[in-house]
């Protein structure tokens, strides 16, 4: 089973749910840390790495004596990264290169061959029998994507995953929840928290994912992300309180369940939930 | 005229909550919401839409089942896996790079232009806004974002406008990238958590990385004094203007449940100060003569 740990608006506690929902577990899982803009999860689960690796994208290199200035490479260029002008070599700009194999596909000269441009590092430790792995995208790198689909890749086969995905509802977060079973995603009781989680339940739509909810800080807001929830039958199925001692807790980087260890068997009841959801779901789609 | 983004990296450390409170003492201003991917600032500040654009943005394949011949050149040429096996594309999964469309030998993949998302022009009881809406799982935020900062400097140029107030999205990625390139400067909200100092740490280096002056204003300070220092000790270090800190006021979540900025709740507090205190830091150091801008 694949848990993507969602939320559309930043800073509701996407982390906060998926690092306590995998350490409170009594099995092995696995935990991918996909927001790889700014990764945080790492900072709760002190994982000791073991594994570090520099992830490239390819770009093209043009060999400028075999190169004619046909400008077939420009024109298949649909980012722009290529520019051929007259009485100049053809240009290459290797930031904006989506790697999308066009150019050195068509020149008919052979004359592109593959540099590489740096994405950033991955990397992939263990902490109490969980796997976990996480990127760093670098900085002044435009593309997380390519980077969160290398972090997907170093999931193991065997084991449960959860996946601690980036904020928003564009390419990062569909690149971190697409292909997992399901989505849950965490939500604060404020306009801004309900405007955003209605643009992720959005998405989560088209990927046609089952979802469920965690409220966080209920109690800060008002009650209406509980109506939408009822409204749209999304199962609420944890409501954390809003509680100052939490966040100081949370800005230590210590663990709700080890700080309060009466959470650790609400994080294992949020886990058999899911995984009834999932089986449900899948039932019904026999 | 000037141009201050407002940025956090960490997603919900009160960025935008801020940027409607100074947009509420600021005058001769635009406001500009570069967060298309999940804006909320229209949630605050209540814009009257008077235009509305849509927004188109590179392509997407099609393949015409008439003409596709199943050959299978298109499924070994897509980096995305986007072609599914029945020859059918998965929109999602299309990255728009019209591999398949220029070498398709039967000439059967279509290339349209693809709609991903709209731009508005409105008003607001601050002034004027520009802000937009990407579909959601579109891609080309980035471009979107660049396309809402120049109509916003556009409307400031021919207003006579003094500044432009923009809210930026989280991260690093390309809509911050898109999102502070040529500002005057960045303000970075963030709050004195372990991730706010990592995130804070990495959007910093990224306004160095782009030759942005950069700002810095650790909001519910009072939340843990420790980490607050540290910030503070950083960005000492690291040549960052310390703007002025906010303490942890429910206030701010009120006010915001009433589509109000904190000072429309009425009252004055320690928080209703600090954030007076940290606009007026903010002016001063963009340059802008407090009584004209700042009441």
């Amino acid at each position: 089973m694949i848990i993507s740990v969602a939320s559309g608006k930043g800073g509701t506690g996407k982390t906060m749910v998926a690092t306590n929902l995998a350490l409170a577990l009594d099995r092995k899982v696995q935990l991918l840390d996909c927001d790889v803009e700014e990764p945080n999860a790492h900072l709760f689960v002190q994982a000791a790495f073991d594994h570090r690796e520099t992830v490239t994208t390819p770009v093209p290199k043009i060999d400028q004596r075999r190169c004619t200035q046909c400008g077939e490479c420009e024109q298949i260029c649909q980012f722009k990264a290529i520019a051929v002008l007259p009485d100049t070599d053809a240009l290459t700009f290797p930031e904006l290169c989506h790697s999308c194999g066009g150019c050195w596909t068509v020149c008919p000269e052979n004359a592109i061959s593959l540099d590489q441009r740096e994405l950033g590092v991955i990397e992939t430790g263990h902490r109490n029998g969980i796997f976990f792995a996480h990127g760093r995208l670098r900085i002044g790198e435009a593309m997380a994507p390519p980077l969160i689909r290398a972090v997907r890749a170093t999931a193991l086969p065997d084991r449960p995953t959860i996946i601690d995905a980036p904020p928003g509802t564009s390419c990062p977060v569909i690149a971190a929840m697409k292909d997992t079973d399901v989505v849950l995603l965490v939500t604060e009781p404020t306009p801004f928290g309900l405007h955003d989680l209605q643009l992720a339940v959005g998405a989560v739509r088209i990927l046609d994912i089952p979802c469920a909810l965690v409220i966080n800080r209920q109690g800060a807001g008002d009650d209406r992300v509980l109506q939408y929830a009822l409204q749209e039958k999304i199962p609420v199925l944890m409501e954390i309180p809003f509680d100052r001692r939490f966040a100081e807790i949370y800005s230590r980087g210590e663990m709700l369940i080890e700080a309060m260890p009466v959470w650790a068997p609400r994080f294992r009841a949020l886990y058999r939930q899911i995984e009834t959801l999932v089986v449900y779901r899948k039932a019904a789609a026999r | 005229m000037k141009e201050l983004v407002v940025i956090s990296g960490k997603g919900g450390t009160g960025k935008t909550s801020l940027l409607a409170a100074f947009a509420s003492m600021a005058s001769r201003m635009a406001l500009c919401d570069a967060d298309v991917d999940a804006a909320d600032l229209h949630l605050i500040v209540a814009p009257a839409v008077r235009e509305r654009h849509s927004f188109t943005s590179g392509h997407r394949a099609v393949i015409d089942p008439d003409r596709c011949t199943a050959c299978g050149i298109c499924v070994e040429l897509c980096q995305w896996r986007a072609i599914r096996a029945d020859f059918t594309i998965d929109p999602i999964a299309c990255e728009g790079c019209g591999v398949c469309h220029y070498l398709c030998p039967e000439g059967a993949v279509d290339f349209p232009e693809n709609r991903c998302g709209e731009w508005y022009l409105s008003d607001t009881r601050f002034g004027p806004m520009v802000h937009a809406r990407l579909g959601i799982a579109e891609e080309n935020s980035g471009k979107l974002v660049s396309l809402v900062r120049r109509e916003a400097r556009h409307l400031g140029e021919t207003g006579g406008l003094e500044l432009i107030l923009t809210d930026g999205p989280p991260g690093i990625g390309c809509p911050v990238i898109a999102a502070i390139g040529g500002a005057d400067a960045v303000l970075i909200v963030t709050e004195p958590t372990l991730s706010g100092i990592h995130d804070l740490q990495r959007v910093a280096g990224l306004a160095d990385h782009f030759k942005v002056p950069a700002m810095i204003s650790v909001n519910k300070h009072d939340l843990n004094p420790e980490m607050t220092t540290r910030i503070e000790t950083y960005a000492e270090t690291s040549g960052l203007v310390l703007a002025g800190n906010v303490p942890f006021d429910p206030q701010f979540t009120k006010a915001m449940v009433q589509g109000m900025t904190i000072f429309e709740q009425g009252g004055s507090s320690p928080a209703t100060e600090a954030v007076r205190e940290l606009w007026q830091r903010v002016c001063a150091k963009l340059g802008l003569t407090a009584p004209s801008v700042c009441e």
